[in-house]
């Protein structure tokens, strides 16, 4: 990562090797982007949804995300469930784990805010973001595997957006040849999420 | 087997049983001392009820009542034991001597009213973290970061 | 493990018996616990002298909560304590509401939750069965037992509109109608569910492999059962004859015909085989319940919305697919439950993990923990 990082501050200083840092951009978000692997922190209710997401029905495999159980192999954490205070360590202590780059998915109301569970109770942390750094917040109680899978979409529209310059984000523009439709160009309502949902 | 049948039958049974045997909406409910439960839940156990099902309590303004659910599968009846305890130093005897079902159910209601059982192999907190403070079923808990909802109904 | 890297104790299989101990931590987050369970395992090579789980990782307070919320506001939370199998938390929660506020619950409605739940029992058991297949190596079956699962739960979503979290079930009797067509559909799901199970049996439960896993894996003999407080499929797998539907019935449940499978071993091999036939005999209650059931009101008339019962207090319970799942609910007459209590049987049935481990090998006790099928929100509540 340091060595990305230096190679990244020296190309975005460096005098017209900006066509340089933006074509290795595009690469990098590319492949990024297009096999997140997901590490299913699945404690409650959505960790049902979320093995409904990745089985037979939903198939997440076709978008390239595959739940893996291992911080060490994985991109994306997707905090599925209530967090209480008993569990929140560890769920830090995996996420530190993950190597870099990596991302967070909120998955519903309890992630998000501790949604139902946000009055009365003195055990639950009051959304996953009081210790993590969240990217995607997807609502729902628990929210539809669907929904998930369009995260999952969103999550590749913002990874599309970074740069490995520090302090720096690009447009969300491809300049990969023959990338244009299957990059982030899936978007709900395209092929992708009518196959799943829509057919049935 | 009906409640009377079972009064009946306890009352045959154990007569120094019976005058604490009392029918509450339609339930059979036993209320004992603390220094009698051993002793009563003992009883009841040869009596056939083979199975605990609930231990739990109830955080009254006075005390603690103690509420144990008792089911006897060959007679199909069941019974619960009641027992105040003391609110400042609650404390009561063990019954996983008797039915092991009480061990996880007696470190849980340790857990969440801090009554101590006593003769428990294993008591410590269940459900909460080991450095807990208070007992948080109690109606006097107290915890900065318990927020209360707004009352809309 | 103390021995010194490069030391010959490194490069041999097994570490003399009482001479060094090793304690691995499984979990909290681990694929094979079936949630958040953490199990602190004390090992002599591969075999396991002590497994004790360490619970709480999910305890949200669900029985705090209930004492500030008005009785029909807490159904959505009993949703979220079984989340495998919402259902029967939310009938356990009404029949003890309805026993506190002697509410007579309409015949329809009464048919309805029997056949909710049945459904709900498939949809649970096939969970179950999945991943107890998943531990063993079997993805496959897992993918066709989801497969079940789903079409219960499409079932589910058009009849109440949640996927997970029913709510469906409330004081006085069920939320919705059931829309036209529906139980033309269920029933067409029983038919195609008994080839489904008997397509599952021939996969998993004949192969060799799944025999060989399970056999004689983390028994459990009859009075344990009885005594440790387990109930359901654990301890009808021991072959303890007990189920409420039948021995203690409610509902409309005496006037079905159908039978309780009970185990012989009591081994992970007849619990889960058990909860295979337990599926058959769901259809069977659901093709009786859906041809005996009449037209008629579904919810009790005139019930008001904020229930004010008499003080006192009110224990009742139903099978749920763990086993007895009980509510105890204590009122003081005002509109909030004064102190709710769930008896779950996932906690009851936990217990016996270290009783049932001790002796097996490290990798079985995935199974023993899968075969318990403990659900996290219902253990730590």
């Amino acid at each position: 990562m340091a060595l990305i990082d230096r190679l990244g501050e020296t190309l975005d200083k460096g005098q017209g090797s900006g066509i340089i840092l933006s074509t290795v951009d595009s690469l990098l978000d590319w492949a990024r982007g297009k096999s997140l692997w997901a590490m299913p922190m699945g404690t409650a209710c959505c960790a049902m949804e979320l093995i409904a997401a990745s089985f037979n029905k939903f198939d997440f495999d076709r978008h390239g995300t595959f739940p893996r159980p291992d911080p060490r192999h994985t991109d994306v954490m997707i905090v599925a469930g209530t967090i209480t205070k008993k569990m929140a360590p560890a769920v830090k202590q995996l996420y530190e784990q993950m190597a870099d780059p990596k991302w967070v998915i909120a998955m519903g109301n309890c992630a998000v805010s501790g949604g139902i569970f946000y009055y009365d109770t003195y055990s639950v942390v009051r959304g996953v973001d009081e210790f993590l750094p969240v990217d995607v917040y997807i609502a729902g109680c628990p929210p539809r595997p669907e929904s998930l899978q369009d995260a999952v979409f969103r999550l590749r529209e913002r990874i599309a957006t970074e740069s490995i310059a520090p302090d720096r984000r690009r447009e969300a523009v491809l300049t990969l040849p023959g990338s244009a439709d299957i990059s982030f160009g899936v978007r709900p309502g395209d092929h992708g999420a009518d196959e799943q949902g829509g057919a049935r | 087997m009906n409640i009377a049948a079972l009064r009946e039958h306890l009352c045959a049974t154990y007569p120094d049983l019976c005058p604490l045997f009392s029918i509450e909406f339609g339930d059979g409910v036993l209320s004992v001392d603390p220094d009698r439960l051993l002793e009563a839940a003992g009883n009841l156990k040869d009596l056939g009820f083979d199975r605990l099902s609930v231990v739990t309590a109830v955080d009254r303004p006075t005390h603690f009542e103690l509420v144990y659910r008792l089911y006897a599968r060959p007679m199909s009846a069941a019974v619960f034991i009641k027992c105040n305890v003391d609110r400042e130093n609650p404390r009561v005897h063990s019954l996983a001597g008797l039915w092991p079902a009480a061990l996880w159910q007696e470190r849980e209601t340790f857990d969440m009213f801090g009554i101590i059982f006593e003769g428990h192999p294993d008591l410590r907190r269940i459900l909460l973290p080991d450095d807990w403070e208070g007992y948080p079923l109690r109606k006097d808990y107290q915890d900065e970061t318990l927020i209360r909802r707004p009352d809309y109904i | 493990m103390t021995a010194e890297i490069g030391s010959d104790a490194c490069f041999t299989n097994r570490i003399d018996p009482g001479v060094d101990e090793l304690v691995v931590n499984v979990g909290p987050s681990h694929p094979s616990t079936h949630g958040v369970c953490r199990v602190i395992v004390h090992l002599d090579g591969e075999v396991v002298t002590k497994a004790e789980p360490v619970i709480g990782y999910l305890h949200r307070g669900i029985e705090k909560m209930a004492e500030n919320r008005t009785y029909l506001q807490v159904v959505p939370l009993t949703d979220r304590l079984d989340y495998v199998g919402s259902m029967y938390a939310n009938w356990a929660y009404c029949r003890a509401v309805e026993r506190l506020a002697g509410i007579q619950v309409p015949e329809r409605a009464e048919y309805l939750r029997v056949i909710v739940c049945e459904m709900q029992r498939i949809a649970s058991h096939m969970m179950s069965l999945g991943s107890a297949a998943a531990d063993t190596g079997a993805a496959t079956m897992f993918i066709y037992a989801f497969d079940q699962r789903e079409r219960v739960i499409e079932a589910f979503e058009e009849l109440c509109g949640a996927r997970l979290t029913y709510n469906y079930v409330r004081p006085g009797g069920v939320s919705f109608e059931i829309p036209e067509g529906w139980t033309e559909r269920v029933l067409q799901f029983c038919r195609d569910h008994r080839e489904g199970l008997e397509q599952m049996d021939r996969l998993f439960f004949g192969n060799v492999i799944a025999k060989d896993r399970m056999k004689h894996i983390g028994v459990l003999s009859p009075e344990d059962a009885v005594a440790w407080g387990a109930s359901g499929p654990v301890a009808r797998g021991s072959g303890v004859n007990w189920d409420m539907r039948k021995h203690d019935p409610y509902s409309v449940y005496p006037r079905f015909d159908f039978d309780v499978p009970t185990g012989s071993n009591g081994d992970c091999y007849d619990r889960a085989r058990v909860r295979l036939f337990e599926c058959y005999e769901s259809c069977r209650i659901i093709e009786q319940a859906i041809s005996q059931m009449h037209p008629g009101p579904i919810r009790t008339p005139g019930l008001p919305r904020l229930l004010a019962p008499r003080p006192g207090d009110a224990y009742d319970h139903i099978e749920s697919a763990r086993g007895a799942l009980g509510v105890y609910l204590v009122s003081d007459g005002s509109v909030r439950p004064y102190r709710m209590k769930v008896r779950s049987p996932a906690f009851c049935n936990l217990a016996l993990l270290p009783l049932l481990a001790e002796g097996h090998m490290l990798s079985d006790l995935v199974v023993i923990l899968g075969s318990l099928d403990p659900v996290f929100g219902e253990v730590d509540r």
